[in-house]
């Protein structure tokens, strides 16, 4: 079962999201900016290769902590994960 | 469509219990230039916006649904163990009697959120200049918020979002050059 | 603390007639947007996890502000 929820004071869990919250943020930034400068081919290298950065960390986060995404992004166990806080404004 | 995650743009801290602050943030929350107006204004604008930057407007509009959750993550914190005294002294009573410790989408001074807030002209330099002006209105009151407070771990997660009304501002300005430039369209359908 | 290079002073008229001690200047920032048309390729860049603390990915659209309130104005 989910044996690692975030604790209070799991620094782990903390880090680990971090990470993941600024792989994501550069994603974002350079989401936006490609929506303006489509042709900038080494931009897009760089977004696909932390799109790939971003997968491996995904996933380890989410078998740490369940899954980050609802309606089958991500896999659950039992019992049914996604409903199960805290949620993000919680921790 | 769109899929929830289950996390916050960005790490947000609150570290003083001070749930005055709350009524004032709350203006970023359900006010005319707040993250809700932002969303919705740019998620209506894109039906009817150039080809070209609808994925713009389509990607800010999804951000500031994040911004909107980092927004109500402060508020909640900081009002969540606050008593019904706390609450009042923080001239949140008003809204405590109509609301409890509920979030509501409502300005500073509690008048409800509007759609009279946002426009939609259909004129794409029109509605391009309305959202740059939405950016920089939005950027001054996370300054006004920002010298409201003296938690340095707020101001924190506050300058982030001042920092990211900069940038969508710079995107709108280049998708106002875009529309500019795109001469090349055949005019003969 | 050091001066912010975005921010722009202007002197304030006072009158004798006005009831509270007068404050000479008024300020307000113009962020680095403004002088940005549209932002050139391959600008150097932020580490993520410097990015996400700064809000961008680029050094040089980063837009510092102080709370006036530490600042005491």
């Amino acid at each position: 079962m989910n044996e690692a929820k975030p604790q209070v004071g799991d620094l782990k869990y903390y880090e680990l999201l971090e990470q993941l919250q600024a792989l994501d943020f550069v994603l974002v930034e350079l989401n936006l900016f490609l929506d303006t400068h489509p042709d900038d081919l080494k931009s897009i290298e760089q977004f696909n290769k932390l799109t790939q950065e971003r997968t491996v960390l995904a996933k380890q986060f989410q078998e740490l902590y369940g899954p980050l995404q609802n309606f089958g992004r991500a896999f659950s166990k039992y019992p049914f994960e996604w409903a199960q806080g805290p949620w993000p404004w919680q921790v | 469509m769109w899929v929830y995650e289950k996390k916050l743009q960005y790490p947000v801290r609150v570290s003083k219990c001070d749930p005055r602050m709350a009524k004032f943030l709350i203006e970023q929350y359900g006010g005319a230039d707040g993250e809700l107006a932002a969303a919705l204004r740019y998620l209506n604008q894109r039906y009817t916006i150039p080809d070209k930057v609808i994925g713009l407007l389509n990607d800010i509009g999804t951000e500031e649904f994040a911004h909107l959750e980092m927004i109500a993550t402060m508020v909640f914190k900081l009002t969540k163990d606050a008593t019904v005294s706390e609450m009042e002294a923080a001239g949140l009573g008003a809204h405590y009697v109509n609301h409890d410790h509920a979030l509501y989408y409502e300005n500073a001074g509690g008048v409800p959120w509007t759609a009279a807030y946002i426009q939609a002209k259909g004129d794409p330099i029109a509605d391009l200049y309305e959202d740059i002006a939405a950016e920089e209105k939005a950027r001054a009151t996370y300054q006004w918020l920002i010298d409201m407070t003296d938690d340095v771990d707020l101001q924190d997660g506050l300058k982030f979002l001042r920092e990211r009304e900069i940038i969508h501002a710079i995107r709108f300005r280049e998708a106002v050059e875009i529309i500019k430039d795109d001469r090349a369209t055949k005019k003969v359908f | 603390m050091k001066e912010n290079p975005e921010v722009r002073v202007y002197p304030v008229f006072h009158s004798p007639f006005d009831p509270c001690p007068p404050k000479l200047y008024r300020s307000y920032v113009v962020p680095v947007n403004q002088y940005i048309v549209f932002q050139p390729a391959g600008l150097p860049q932020f580490s993520p996890a410097e990015a996400l603390r700064y809000g961008t990915l680029w050094p040089s659209l980063y837009s510092p502000y102080t709370s006036r309130k530490f600042k005491g104005e």
